[in-house]
């Protein structure tokens, strides 16, 4: 069953077309990843979808209800987190407040809010970090604060924008054991990941996008050995 | 101990009174504890919200003016203005946070700069219902002594205060400064930034505006120069809550208590008083450079510096 579905869409920044007419859709309960070089519009589509821009043509729907005109709150609201690729943390907050102050979209008072708040924490491993100000956190755990933060509005579906970028290898090892763990709570995930290894290693299926435009999408194996995507990420054979 | 420190503090302050204060104290009280009042008004959207506004003084004039034309016009009691202001203000609030708020930072407070002259400007012109630039006068005032007055202003703070609280410690505070720390994190959260600023705005405005229809009681005099007064008020406030703590629950009663008595001593020494508005600016200087939360924000820093002195002697 398709959770999400991205029927033809196009944004134009003025001129520029940074997404032209991508279709896909995303399936309940997988984890999809999303890939391409560096200004392919990846973060672009991820701003389609979580509404932070709407699209110029086209449109996203959520369980067959249209949600590309909505704000991102709202879509927030229906069921659809993300997490920033630059971390966005409250910085003066600390990581507990943080995750409170987003566990409130589905809590009916403070101590609920509160609960849910410690519980993300301890599911995500930040729990003995709940005291410190956000603004003092290293970079690995400002990333984990970022998945807890959505993980805390009890979302259906996770968009998660490069939260493994930067990571050492501990961290990074810890983020893919969270990952799957999300994904055993019955979350649906889309990803957006440079680190190919994990990516390949995480997602059952993966979308390509090269220039605004989806070149591929298919299983991991299938993708490795596409040559288009080879020519996106190496350049065509002939040059090389 | 810190748990009923408001409720001793308010005792402290209703009891003051009674030990027999001269008038000219009692003023300076009264000052202090309406100047409190105004700053934890605008430390609410400004401290906890982030949205920096340099316009206070158009909801504080409105509400003085929602007193003082319900006397001139109606010839009912300006206290009614009290409560009356908070609907009016509120729906001033409204309308201005709808043009308002639509910007960010600098550009925030640029808007609720021109905000206060526009209002300052547009009394002055239709003098049909303020009575322009000559102002509003209370011909009788309603009490003599300042008893009545200092007990209204203290109920008035004291609501304020602990409202705020309340508000702070609640789902509304953790949204207030979700939007201050990053509005677009806070969209991303399922916080509905547009309302949640709208609310901020329109109980800052409100509480801001009953602190205007009292000092129209108090003052028995108002014009638009001295009520939408960009320096008097708009910038004082913010000084208040900078010098005391922004976002803090007594930064503005601290700030309060130093900025009137401070004013008050610097205008009577000879010579120097002329230079009141040049010495707060240097001290705003100091107060950002040094303690840049404030005396209370900042107060463990004091503190530290305070003991480093006992050390060394």
């Amino acid at each position: 069953m398709s959770l999400i579905e991205v029927k033809n869409v196009s944004k134009h920044f003025g001129g520029l077309a940074a997404i032209k007419d991508v279709s896909f859709e995303i399936k309940s309960g997988e984890i999809l990843g999303l890939i391409g070089p560096n200004g392919a519009g990846k973060t672009t589509l991820f701003n389609v979808v979580n509404g932070f821009y709407s699209p110029t043509k086209g449109e996203v729907s959520f369980k067959g209800k249209r949600i590309s005109n909505l704000q991102p709150h709202e879509i927030c609201k229906l069921g659809i987190a993300r997490t920033f690729q630059v971390v966005k943390p409250l910085q003066r907050m600390s990581v507990l407040d943080n995750v409170v102050a987003s566990a409130f979209l589905r809590a009916k008072n403070k101590s609920e809010a509160v609960q849910i708040a410690s519980e993300t924490l301890k599911f995500t491993g930040l729990y003995e970090d709940k005291d410190i100000i956000s603004k003092g956190l290293p970079l690995g755990k400002r990333k984990k604060l970022e998945i807890a933060r959505a993980l805390a509005t009890k979302p259906e579906v996770l968009l998660l924008d490069e939260s493994f970028a930067g990571l050492n290898h501990s961290e990074l090892n810890d983020s893919i054991e969270i990952i799957k763990k999300i994904k055993e709570r019955g979350i649906t995930i889309m990803i957006i990941e440079h680190h190919m290894k994990v990516i390949m290693a995480i997602s059952d299926r993966i979308v390509v996008i090269n220039y605004g435009e989806k070149i591929a999408e298919g299983p991991s194996q299938e993708i490795r050995n596409n040559p288009l995507v080879i020519e996106a990420y190496l350049g065509e054979a002939k040059s090389a | 101990m810190k748990k009923y420190l408001p409720l001793i503090i308010l005792a402290i302050l209703s009891v003051l009174p009674l030990i027999g204060l001269s008038s000219y104290m009692m003023h300076m009280l009264i000052l202090v504890i309406m100047w409190s009042a105004i700053g934890m008004a605008w430390n609410l959207l400004g401290g906890y919200c982030g949205q920096v506004s340099f316009g206070h003084a158009a909801y504080f004039g409105v509400g003085a003016y929602t007193s003082g034309i319900l006397y001139y016009k109606l010839g009912i009691s300006a206290w009614w203005g009290m409560p009356l202001s908070v609907i009016v203000v509120t729906l001033f609030s409204l309308l201005l946070g709808y043009i308002v708020l639509r910007l960010r930072g600098p550009f925030f407070a640029l808007a609720t700069l021109a905000m206060g002259e526009v209002m300052r400007v547009t009394t002055e012109n239709v003098g049909g219902l303020t009575g322009g630039t000559l102002g509003i006068l209370i011909q009788k005032r309603t009490w003599v002594t300042k008893f009545g007055y200092y007990y209204i202003i203290l109920f008035v703070a004291a609501g304020t205060f602990f409202l705020i609280k309340k508000l702070v410690e609640s789902k509304l505070g953790y949204y207030f400064v979700a939007i201050r720390e990053d509005q677009d994190a806070a969209e991303s959260l399922g916080i509905n930034t547009t309302l949640y600023k709208t609310i901020a705005l329109c109980l800052s405005g409100a509480l801001t505006g009953i602190a205007g229809a009292f000092y129209t009681n108090y003052m028995g005099y108002i014009d638009p120069h001295v009520v939408f007064a960009l320096h008097d008020i708009s910038i004082v406030t913010i000084m208040i809550v900078m010098v005391g703590g922004v976002a803090t629950y007594w930064g503005p009663l601290v700030g309060a208590i130093i900025m009137v008595f401070l004013a008050e001593l610097i205008r009577s020494i000879p010579g120097l008083g002329v230079a009141h508005q040049t010495l707060f600016g240097i001290l705003l200087i100091v107060i950002i450079i040094f303690l840049p939360n404030g005396i209370v924000g900042d107060f463990n820093k004091i503190k530290r510096v305070f003991k480093r002195g006992d050390s060394l002697q």
